[in-house]
């Protein structure tokens, strides 16, 4: 098992986000995550990552418990890479300096082979053309795409996606979505938060809906979107279909 | 210089010219302290108001042990301290009592042979870290959270983050500012005149004292200030268009704002 969580609880002040969340990923698994805005899909994403600490219950990663990672919490964060709905790339570099930095200044490979690496992967999400560009002359499609090859780079065990292509318009979701279906289809381990439900359905082995703050129900794509037995589930997927 | 008159002229203007070729070199001289006080300082305080501005945005993490976030308040408590008693209290307050207070020591430093010179850099620079330490912590809260989480997604530690991610944006949003401090620095060293450093005002003054003509010294002088704040600003904003940035940008000011206006916070 990959990551285990078990009984996670989260709150921001009085507001709990998430209520005893239990679930698990296994290595190679892709895992989509749906649900209205503020069920706590993305918070749940985040306490993976430790962007946001959790009050209760446990993450376990290969087994270990990720707040006493043995290599410390930054080497933790190298093996969970994160995709951002706002890309979040480092305005400051270039495309190429940004998928450098995290190998040479965490993982300490040299300056040549951090490049060679990051060529390889901005190539494979089809931007060889752009890597002396910077990050602003870019379209939003392009700076997903260039934040999912900085993430590889890191050749992380798990890949967190957050609402990948919320944020872009819609003639860009699917240069990403491509982008991401590539990586499912060699097996990469993923947990993929979304509001794209053919997406979901097509490139996920299992799929989670959660609604306030708890797993509601998950499964298969084929049996959540076509057979879902909670009632929360059939009312928030019925808005989808129409 | 100018004229050869060996006579002051009766005008305003002519009387100006005479005196800036009589007293050229004292003229002179004064510019020379007032830039070299005035550069020095903006430098020694951008580094000191890049320490206390660091220290002031760091964050106060919840699951922080006690003993780091008591540390991290008292830390924060003096440099709040520094920087509200260097801001709200005038130069020339803080020069005088300064001035005074540490005669010995500015005694046994003299820069260019005058121990006025090290404490009116003295002066200048702390008076600037203050302000500057407002203008970093700024620069760094413009910056979208964003920034950070992703540096800090890919194992960066807190340090690493700082130094090759937010710094760098962080400086370069508020340039500007930066810049502005320069040339207030320019004109407000006219105040180190109350500790008889021999700055452009200071020299002004001896000038109209001699001659006993006030309004073509002062005249003579507003124009040399002017000269020396305007060039100032041609050079920065020759500096701001090579960094490629909104020339009226403050601190406030995000190099992409498509990064915040699609940003809805972790939800």
């Amino acid at each position: 098992m990959l990551i285990e969580i078990k009984n996670l609880k989260k709150s921001f002040d009085k507001a709990t986000v998430l209520k005893d969340i239990s679930m698990t990923v296994s290595e190679g698994e892709v895992v989509s995550i749906i649900g209205s805005s503020g069920s706590g899909k993305s918070t749940l994403l985040r306490c993976i990552n430790l962007l946001e600490h959790y009050q209760g219950g446990d993450i376990l990663f290969e087994g270990h418990n990720i707040l006493k990672y043995p290599d410390g919490l930054n080497q933790y964060r190298t093996h969970v890479g994160m995709i951002f709905q706002s890309f979040n790339l480092f305005n400051n570099l270039s495309v190429l300096d940004n998928c450098v930095i995290g190998q040479v200044k965490v993982l300490k490979k040299s300056k040549a082979e951090a490049e060679t690496l990051a060529l390889s992967y901005l190539d494979k999400v089809g931007l060889s053309n752009f890597v002396k560009a910077s990050v602003s002359t870019l379209s939003g499609g392009q700076k997903q795409r260039v934040a999912i090859a900085r993430t590889l780079c890191m050749e992380p065990k798990v890949m967190l996606f957050d609402e990948p292509t919320s944020a872009l318009d819609p003639e860009m979701v699917g240069e990403v979505l491509q982008v991401i279906q590539s990586l499912a289809k060699e097996h990469r381990t993923m947990i993929i938060v979304t509001h794209e439900m053919s997406f979901a359905k097509e490139v996920s082995d299992r799929v989670i809906f959660m609604d306030a703050g708890v797993i509601c129900e998950e499964g298969k794509p084929e049996i959540i979107f076509n057979q879902p037995t909670q009632t929360r589930t059939k009312e928030f997927l019925s808005r989808f279909i129409q | 210089m100018f004229i050869l008159s060996s006579v002051m002229p009766n005008d305003l203007i002519g009387a100006a010219f005479y005196l800036a070729d009589r007293y050229a070199s004292l003229f002179l001289y004064g510019i020379r302290n007032t830039l070299l006080i005035a550069l020095t300082s903006t430098i020694i305080g951008i580094f000191l108001g890049l320490g206390v501005g660091i220290l002031k945005s760091i964050p106060i993490v919840n699951d922080d042990p006690t003993w780091k976030k008591i540390l991290i308040k008292i830390v924060k408590l003096i440099s709040g301290i520094y920087v509200e008693v260097f801001r709200g209290t005038p130069m020339m307050v803080q020069a005088m009592f300064i001035f005074y207070s540490f005669l010995g020591f500015f005694k046994m430093i003299p820069i260019l042979g005058s121990y006025r010179l090290t404490a009116g850099i003295f002066i200048v620079s702390i008076n600037t870290g203050a302000y500057m330490a407002e203008i970093v912590r700024a620069g760094i809260q413009s910056l979208d959270k964003g920034q950070n989480e992703a540096a800090r997604s890919i194992g960066m530690s807190n340090y690493q983050t700082m130094v090759h991610i937010i710094l760098p944006q962080a400086i370069k949003n508020a340039f500007p500012a930066i810049g502005n401090e320069f040339i207030v620095n320019i004109k407000d060293t006219s105040v180190l005149n109350v500790i008889g450093i021999t700055e452009l005002f200071y020299q002004t003054n001896s000038v109209a004292g001699t001659t006993y003509n006030f309004k073509s010294a002062f005249l003579l002088t507003a124009v040399i200030y002017l000269f020396l704040t305007y060039s100032t600003t041609m050079i920065l904003k020759f500096i701001e268009k090579k960094m490629q940035m909104p020339i009226s940008g403050g601190p406030s000011s995000t190099t992409t704002p498509i990064l915040v206006t699609h940003y809805k916070g972790g939800k």
